[in-house]
Protein backbone atom coordinates (compact mmCIF):
# COMPACT_ATOMS: atom_id res chain seq x y z
CA UNK A 1 0.00 0.00 0.00
CA UNK A 2 2.96 2.38 0.35
CA UNK A 3 4.18 1.44 -2.99
CA UNK A 4 1.32 2.48 -4.36
CA UNK A 5 0.41 5.53 -2.46
CA UNK A 6 4.39 6.61 -3.13
CA UNK A 7 3.55 5.70 -7.05
CA UNK A 8 0.42 7.82 -6.66
CA UNK A 9 1.76 10.71 -5.78
CA UNK A 10 4.65 11.20 -8.20
CA UNK A 11 1.93 10.30 -10.66
CA UNK A 12 0.58 13.72 -9.64
CA UNK A 13 3.75 14.97 -9.83
CA UNK A 14 3.57 14.57 -13.33
CA UNK A 15 0.31 15.68 -13.68
CA UNK A 16 0.97 18.65 -12.40
CA UNK A 17 4.48 19.43 -13.81
CA UNK A 18 3.77 17.88 -17.39
CA UNK A 19 5.09 20.58 -20.21
CA UNK A 20 3.15 19.22 -22.81
CA UNK A 21 -0.52 18.03 -22.67
CA UNK A 22 0.30 14.58 -23.60
CA UNK A 23 2.58 14.27 -20.55
CA UNK A 24 -1.04 14.88 -18.54
CA UNK A 25 -2.30 12.16 -20.10
CA UNK A 26 0.31 10.20 -19.52
CA UNK A 27 0.11 10.65 -15.94
CA UNK A 28 -3.59 10.31 -15.51
CA UNK A 29 -2.98 6.92 -17.55
CA UNK A 30 -0.42 6.14 -14.81
CA UNK A 31 -2.92 7.30 -12.11
CA UNK A 32 -5.42 5.02 -13.39
CA UNK A 33 -3.43 2.26 -13.27
CA UNK A 34 -2.81 2.59 -9.91
CA UNK A 35 -5.83 3.18 -8.59
CA UNK A 36 -6.59 -0.66 -11.07
CA UNK A 37 -3.81 -1.79 -8.36
CA UNK A 38 -5.24 -0.61 -5.27
CA UNK A 39 -8.65 -1.96 -5.50
CA UNK A 40 -6.99 -5.36 -6.09
CA UNK A 41 -5.05 -4.66 -2.89
CA UNK A 42 -8.24 -3.60 -1.30
CA UNK A 43 -10.72 -6.40 -2.69
CA UNK A 44 -7.89 -8.67 -1.39
CA UNK A 45 -7.64 -7.01 2.33
CA UNK A 46 -11.86 -6.25 2.99
CA UNK A 47 -12.21 -9.93 0.99
CA UNK A 48 -14.86 -8.69 -1.22
CA UNK A 49 -14.73 -10.38 -4.55
CA UNK A 50 -17.09 -8.11 -6.27
CA UNK A 51 -14.93 -4.97 -6.69
CA UNK A 52 -12.95 -6.39 -9.29
CA UNK A 53 -15.98 -5.29 -11.37
CA UNK A 54 -15.02 -2.07 -10.55
CA UNK A 55 -11.11 -2.69 -11.85
CA UNK A 56 -12.91 -3.56 -15.20
CA UNK A 57 -14.68 -0.84 -15.53
CA UNK A 58 -11.63 1.19 -14.74
CA UNK A 59 -9.79 -0.36 -16.85
CA UNK A 60 -12.52 0.43 -19.94
CA UNK A 61 -11.95 4.06 -18.65
CA UNK A 62 -8.71 4.11 -19.03
CA UNK A 63 -8.83 3.19 -22.32
CA UNK A 64 -11.74 5.08 -24.01
CA UNK A 65 -10.06 8.34 -22.45
CA UNK A 66 -6.81 7.87 -23.48
CA UNK A 67 -7.98 7.04 -27.05
CA UNK A 68 -10.45 9.89 -26.96
CA UNK A 69 -7.78 12.29 -26.05
CA UNK A 70 -5.13 11.11 -29.01
CA UNK A 71 -7.60 11.72 -31.43
CA UNK A 72 -8.54 14.56 -30.04
CA UNK A 73 -4.82 16.09 -29.96
CA UNK A 74 -4.73 15.06 -33.70
CA UNK A 75 -7.68 16.18 -34.45
CA UNK A 76 -7.48 19.92 -32.96
CA UNK A 77 -3.66 19.79 -34.70
CA UNK A 78 -5.28 18.73 -38.28
CA UNK A 79 -7.78 21.82 -38.00
CA UNK A 80 -5.04 24.16 -36.98
CA UNK A 81 -2.62 23.61 -39.45
CA UNK A 82 -5.54 23.45 -42.12
CA UNK A 83 -6.75 27.11 -40.44
CA UNK A 84 -3.22 28.71 -41.01
CA UNK A 85 -2.86 27.43 -44.23
CA UNK A 86 -6.21 29.44 -45.40
CA UNK A 87 -5.28 32.12 -43.38
CA UNK B 1 1.25 -19.78 5.73
CA UNK B 2 0.16 -22.07 3.00
CA UNK B 3 1.27 -21.91 -0.82
CA UNK B 4 -1.51 -20.24 -2.12
CA UNK B 5 -0.89 -17.00 0.09
CA UNK B 6 2.84 -17.11 -0.38
CA UNK B 7 2.45 -16.57 -4.10
CA UNK B 8 -0.19 -14.37 -3.78
CA UNK B 9 2.06 -11.97 -1.13
CA UNK B 10 4.68 -12.78 -3.93
CA UNK B 11 2.82 -11.53 -6.65
CA UNK B 12 1.21 -8.33 -5.00
CA UNK B 13 4.79 -7.14 -3.89
CA UNK B 14 6.13 -7.55 -7.71
CA UNK B 15 3.46 -5.57 -9.14
CA UNK B 16 3.44 -3.39 -6.73
CA UNK B 17 7.28 -2.78 -7.00
CA UNK B 18 6.86 -2.69 -10.83
CA UNK B 19 4.01 0.21 -10.31
CA UNK B 20 6.26 2.36 -8.62
CA UNK B 21 9.20 1.68 -10.59
CA UNK B 22 6.66 2.87 -13.49
CA UNK B 23 5.69 6.39 -11.04
CA UNK B 24 9.42 6.79 -11.05
CA UNK B 25 10.13 6.34 -14.36
CA UNK B 26 7.71 8.65 -15.55
CA UNK B 27 8.94 11.55 -13.00
CA UNK B 28 12.94 11.18 -13.82
CA UNK B 29 12.66 10.56 -17.59
CA UNK B 30 13.70 13.61 -20.07
CA UNK B 31 11.04 13.21 -22.72
CA UNK B 32 7.49 12.17 -23.40
CA UNK B 33 8.45 9.02 -25.71
CA UNK B 34 10.73 7.83 -22.90
CA UNK B 35 8.54 8.24 -20.48
CA UNK B 36 5.54 6.41 -22.00
CA UNK B 37 8.10 3.42 -22.54
CA UNK B 38 8.92 3.61 -18.52
CA UNK B 39 5.11 3.95 -17.86
CA UNK B 40 3.46 1.60 -20.39
CA UNK B 41 5.04 -1.66 -19.81
CA UNK B 42 5.60 -1.83 -16.50
CA UNK B 43 2.53 -0.41 -14.80
CA UNK B 44 0.48 -2.64 -16.78
CA UNK B 45 2.59 -5.79 -15.76
CA UNK B 46 2.14 -4.50 -12.36
CA UNK B 47 -1.33 -3.89 -12.32
CA UNK B 48 -2.06 -6.94 -14.02
CA UNK B 49 -0.04 -9.09 -11.34
CA UNK B 50 -2.16 -7.62 -8.55
CA UNK B 51 -5.35 -8.86 -10.45
CA UNK B 52 -3.54 -11.97 -10.76
CA UNK B 53 -2.95 -12.18 -6.83
CA UNK B 54 -6.83 -11.24 -6.53
CA UNK B 55 -7.59 -14.23 -8.61
CA UNK B 56 -5.41 -16.70 -6.67
CA UNK B 57 -6.89 -14.80 -3.10
CA UNK B 58 -10.51 -16.35 -4.05
CA UNK B 59 -9.56 -19.21 -6.45
CA UNK B 60 -13.43 -19.41 -7.24
CA UNK B 61 -14.38 -19.93 -10.99
CA UNK B 62 -15.95 -16.68 -11.04
CA UNK B 63 -13.33 -14.41 -9.82
CA UNK B 64 -10.44 -16.25 -11.84
CA UNK B 65 -12.46 -15.91 -14.53
CA UNK B 66 -13.17 -12.38 -14.26
CA UNK B 67 -9.44 -11.56 -13.37
CA UNK B 68 -7.79 -12.94 -16.52
CA UNK B 69 -10.72 -10.89 -18.59
CA UNK B 70 -9.04 -8.12 -16.88
CA UNK B 71 -5.50 -8.79 -17.31
CA UNK B 72 -6.40 -10.06 -21.11
CA UNK B 73 -7.77 -6.55 -21.57
CA UNK B 74 -5.15 -4.43 -19.89
CA UNK B 75 -2.32 -6.40 -22.00
CA UNK B 76 -4.56 -5.80 -25.33
CA UNK B 77 -5.76 -2.47 -24.54
CA UNK B 78 -2.53 -0.33 -23.55
CA UNK B 79 -0.01 -0.88 -26.43
CA UNK B 80 -2.79 0.32 -28.51
CA UNK B 81 -3.66 3.52 -26.38
CA UNK B 82 0.66 4.00 -25.95
CA UNK B 83 0.72 4.15 -29.71
CA UNK B 84 -2.08 6.39 -30.23
CA UNK B 85 -0.74 8.86 -27.86
CA UNK B 86 2.56 8.85 -28.81
CA UNK B 87 1.33 9.12 -33.02
CA UNK B 88 -0.91 12.48 -31.72
CA UNK B 89 2.15 13.61 -29.61
CA UNK B 90 4.68 13.41 -32.44
CA UNK B 91 2.28 15.20 -34.98
CA UNK B 92 1.48 17.85 -31.85
CA UNK B 93 5.24 18.67 -32.25
CA UNK B 94 5.81 17.91 -28.49
CA UNK B 95 9.69 18.22 -28.42
CA UNK B 96 12.32 15.07 -28.42
CA UNK B 97 15.04 15.08 -25.68
CA UNK B 98 18.12 16.90 -26.94
CA UNK B 99 20.77 13.95 -27.14
CA UNK B 100 17.88 11.81 -29.19
CA UNK B 101 20.56 9.20 -31.57
CA UNK B 102 18.15 9.23 -34.63
CA UNK B 103 14.18 10.48 -35.51
CA UNK B 104 13.25 8.22 -38.74
CA UNK B 105 10.38 9.43 -39.54
CA UNK B 106 11.55 13.44 -39.36
CA UNK B 107 13.03 13.06 -42.98
CA UNK B 108 9.95 11.68 -44.70
CA UNK B 109 7.27 13.21 -42.63
CA UNK B 110 5.63 16.81 -43.92
CA UNK B 111 4.87 18.82 -40.65
CA UNK B 112 2.96 21.17 -42.59
CA UNK B 113 0.92 18.84 -45.13
CA UNK B 114 0.18 15.92 -43.04
CA UNK B 115 1.80 13.75 -45.63
CA UNK B 116 4.27 10.87 -45.55
CA UNK B 117 6.72 10.39 -48.40
CA UNK B 118 8.70 7.44 -49.57
CA UNK B 119 12.60 7.41 -49.41
CA UNK B 120 14.16 9.22 -51.83
CA UNK B 121 15.01 8.42 -55.34
CA UNK B 122 19.04 7.70 -54.48
CA UNK B 123 18.44 6.09 -51.15
CA UNK B 124 16.44 3.51 -53.04
CA UNK B 125 18.88 2.99 -55.73
CA UNK B 126 21.82 2.81 -53.62
CA UNK B 127 19.37 -0.13 -51.87
CA UNK B 128 19.01 -1.75 -55.10
CA UNK B 129 22.58 -1.44 -55.82
CA UNK B 130 23.19 -3.23 -52.58
CA UNK B 131 21.05 -5.39 -52.81
CA UNK B 132 22.44 -6.60 -56.51
CA UNK B 133 26.12 -6.73 -54.96
CA UNK B 134 24.82 -9.50 -52.52
CA UNK B 135 23.24 -11.53 -54.64
CA UNK B 136 26.70 -11.66 -57.26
Amino acid sequence: MGMLCIALLLGFVRLFLGPSLPDRVLALDLITMIGIGIIALYAIATDRSVLLDVAIALGLILFLATVAFATFFERSTLARRRRRERG
Amino acid sequence: MSVAEIIESVLLLVGAGLILLAAIGVVRMPDLLIRLHATTKAATLGSALMVAAVAVHFGSVQVVTRAIAVIVFLLITAPVAAHMLARASYFLGVPLWRRTVIDELGSHYDRETHELTAAEEEELAAIEAALVRDRQ
